[in-house]
């Protein structure tokens, strides 16, 4: 082990975590409205709404996520000339808002059975007793429906979030210079791959360990009843002594 | 030159790359399912390590499926890759040969398939391993069975049982990686796509083409699964 040469891979690795985040954050961000929609769609039990919606589900979940890059990155080209006509190919040509769209068009795939599942866990009774105190509509989805279902699916979708991190990785394969787009270039430079994995493999772990904390906290927030009650602590001047 | 229709492109005719398609999806198939038979040896060891081992073996399979779960199997590819290269020419070079040695791509985009899924699948089995009653394996040991045949009969049939439809999640996610290893050079699905996408300019129809064959494919296996599953309950009775 050569700790100098690990050093210098660690300061020049880190220079892709900024991107590694920004990938993530974004498709993670525009995901989870798009598979808000496809829940919706699912669960609106009007068919014309609903198999579009089951569709989009089967195809994303069911080919490589490298497949659908590969399909917007260099597929779409073949359109180039009516995508210019459309004034769509400065975004198309874009390796970054190639591979967003593509990590945010799967990941809407996986979050919306997630959310799905969260909204449909939702206790019935809850809703009836919202709708007796003449709760309805958006009310009733932001004060009842929504914070139930989110604190149910949180535990899965913090997964589908780690997973998103781990999906970035790809983005490397159509030129993104993020940690594992350098890994990459550094092995085939240094032909040191078992250093530059270890440290590499060491930012994906750090980064996944701060987001299950951040996700921890927040389950943590949204259950104040799963929690403990405050020890009451014996007062001294209350007891006859 | 004339534009070529769709179906003569991905054909079986004189300009169709149909044949090469197919065979590279067959290639897709052999990698992955090579990857999930590895990385069902690696799952049960580890597995195994994690219910019965001591506070060492414990610790040690807890930091593999931790590690392997937390970075991006990417990553393990290109250690497989290059750092598999580098070990075959140290070896090699001991024994006085000179020069590169390279991995046959098949071979380590198996074993890194192996590696990965092989601590997904670790976790399905022990939690299959804890639907077992305890019950059984006591009366198992009371009758005077030993380990290995305990394990041939009793345990191994009754994992297996409640393992199926988690391992049909892992075999989805170890078919979808295996697209991965077409960065390494090994002629599959995806590679096979991205050649004739290369050679005829037509990368949208090979690249629909190529996610059609994968969801066929991932089609196909879900349906065996469930056939396995519904065979594997035969005589249970099932709540609800």
């Amino acid at each position: 082990m050569d700790f100098a040469f690990m050093r210098d891979t660690f300061l020049t690795l880190m220079g892709g975590v900024p991107l590694t985040l920004n990938l993530a954050f974004m498709s993670v961000a525009l995901g989870a409205v798009l598979a808000m929609l496809l829940a919706l769609m699912r669960m609106s039990r009007v068919k014309v709404l609903d198999w579009p919606a089951q569709a989009y589900v089967f195809v994303f979940r069911g080919t490589p996520l490298l497949v659908q890059i590969f399909l917007i990155y260099y597929g779409l080209g073949q359109f180039r000339p009516t995508l210019q006509e459309w004034g769509l190919w400065t975004f198309f040509r874009e390796p970054y808002w190639c591979a967003v769209l593509a990590l945010t068009l799967n990941t809407a795939a996986y979050a919306s059975e997630i959310m799905r599942g969260g909204l449909q866990s939702v206790p019935h009774n809850q809703v009836e007793a919202a709708r007796a105190c003449g709760m309805s509509g958006l009310l009733l989805f932001r004060r009842i429906v929504f914070p139930i279902a989110v604190r149910q699916a949180l535990p899965a979708y913090g997964s589908e979030i780690i997973l998103m991190v781990k999906a970035t990785s790809l983005a490397s394969i159509i030129t993104m210079m993020e940690v594992t787009g350098l890994a990459a270039k550094l092995i085939s430079q240094t032909f040191r791959a078992v250093e530059v994995f270890i440290v590499a493999g060491l930012i994906y772990l750090i980064l996944n360990f701060i987001i299950t904390r951040i996700i921890m906290a927040i389950e943590w927030w949204l259950s104040p009843h799963l929690r403990r009650p405050p020890a009451i602590e014996p007062r001294l001047e209350a007891a006859h002594v | 030159m004339q534009q070529l229709s769709y179906f003569e492109l991905v054909g079986f005719g004189p300009n169709g790359w149909g044949l090469a398609l197919l065979t590279a999806a067959g290639m897709t198939i052999a990698v992955a399912i090579c990857g999930f038979l590895a990385g069902s040896v690696v799952g049960t060891l580890v597995a195994w390590g994690k219910i019965g081992g001591n506070v060492v073996i414990r610790s040690l399979a807890d930091g593999y499926t931790t590690v392997l779960r937390g970075i991006p199997d990417l990553l393990v590819i290109y250690l497989f890759y290059f750092g598999g290269s580098a070990a075959l020419g140290a070896i090699g070079s001991l024994f006085g040969a000179q020069g590169f040695i390279g991995v046959p791509a098949f071979v380590t985009g198996a074993l890194a398939i192996g590696i990965v899924s092989g601590a997904y699948q670790a976790e399905v089995f022990r939690g299959a391993y804890q639907v077992v009653s305890r019950g059984e394996i006591e009366a198992a040991r009371s009758v005077g069975m030993h380990r290995w045949l305990m394990f041939r009969r009793i345990i191994a049939p009754q994992v297996l049982r409640y393992a199926i439809p988690g391992l049909g999640n892992t075999w989805q996610l170890v078919l979808k990686e295996s697209a991965l290893i077409s960065v390494t050079g090994l002629v599959e699905l995806l590679r096979q796509s991205h050649i004739a996408a290369g050679s005829t300019r037509r990368p949208f129809d090979f690249y629909v083409t190529a996610a059609i064959l994968y969801l066929l494919i991932t089609w196909v296996s879900t349906y065996l699964f469930q056939r396995a599953e519904a065979h594997s309950m035969r005589g249970m009775r099932r709540a609800s």
